[in-house]
């Protein structure tokens, strides 16, 4: 049992992780990343619904639309939510592996976490190249 | 002297106050459906790229598209009003702050929603 803290007096009890000293893993970066990936997707939730909605006003709105993701600004954005949608979804498969409760031991915890991480990125490669392959440019 | 069990104080507190493990399960439920959706979501706007509006409603009117669109917006925002919740229970702390974003985060999931699902509708079935 850890003894009362003293005033003044430093504690012998574990503290939570210090952010401006905290050394990164790649387990607590993959964790962070999951929910930054999550919330970022639900803030681009609005242009699925910017796309169905311009569809349901007509050609007019839908062509808009379509010239907006086919911008230069419009392509980051679908190129940062398709890399957040493969990781979050590699990396939701990790998690529903851990909720049966397998994969726990560190070596497998980093060697699936840089999986998910090459899988995101490969995917996302592909993802692309087919869209530029269906867009005619190359 | 304390006569009440920790059990006690605990119970009806937290984040979670009830149905703490209902949103654990339904959360990794729609995390399963939304597996397939979304591959099959995006190899669909693959198939869009460049499609004009003839083609879009063409996609969509199919019974199969529609059922999939329909099962994706529905999971879609189930889930990300989970996820958010969920994100809003660990970082948002005041009582007032974390009631306010709940709120507005189930708003925007019914709102979103529901303009996509009548979106899907209107476009699927002639306007």
């Amino acid at each position: 049992m850890a003894k009362e803290s003293t005033p003044g007096v430093a504690s012998s009890r574990p503290l939570s992780p210090h952010l401006q000293i905290y050394n990164p893993q790649i387990t607590s970066v993959l964790s962070i990343l999951h929910r930054i990936m999550g919330v970022a997707m639900s803030v681009g939730s609005v242009l699925l619904v910017y796309w169905l909605s311009a569809a349901a006003y007509g050609p007019g709105a839908f062509a808009t639309a379509q010239g907006f993701f086919g911008s230069v600004f419009g392509q980051l954005i679908l190129l940062g939510l398709t890399f957040s949608l493969f990781y979050h979804l590699a990396n939701g498969i990790r998690h529903l592996i851990w909720d049966i409760g397998l994969g726990f031991e560190m070596p497998m915890l980093r060697a699936t976490g840089i999986v998910v991480v090459i899988i995101a990125f490969g995917l996302t490669t592909l993802t692309w190249v087919v869209a530029y392959m269906r867009a005619g440019l190359i | 002297m304390e006569m009440r069990s920790s059990l006690a104080h605990a119970r009806g507190l937290g984040p979670a106050k009830s149905g703490g493990t209902a949103h654990w399960w339904t959360q990794r439920l729609s995390a399963m459906a939304l597996l397939p959706l979304m591959l099959w979501f995006v190899i669909s706007v693959l198939g869009l790229v460049g499609a004009d509006y003839a083609a879009f409603v063409d996609w969509i009117s199919e019974p199969g598209n529609t059922l999939l669109m329909v099962l994706t917006v529905v999971c879609v925002f189930y889930h990300s009003e989970q996820g958010l919740h969920v994100v809003i229970d660990d970082y948002v702390h005041g009582e007032v702050a974390k009631l306010g974003a709940l709120i507005a985060i189930k708003a925007f999931s019914y709102i979103g929603g529901i303009a996509s699902l009548l979106a899907i509708f209107r476009v699927a079935f002639g306007s």
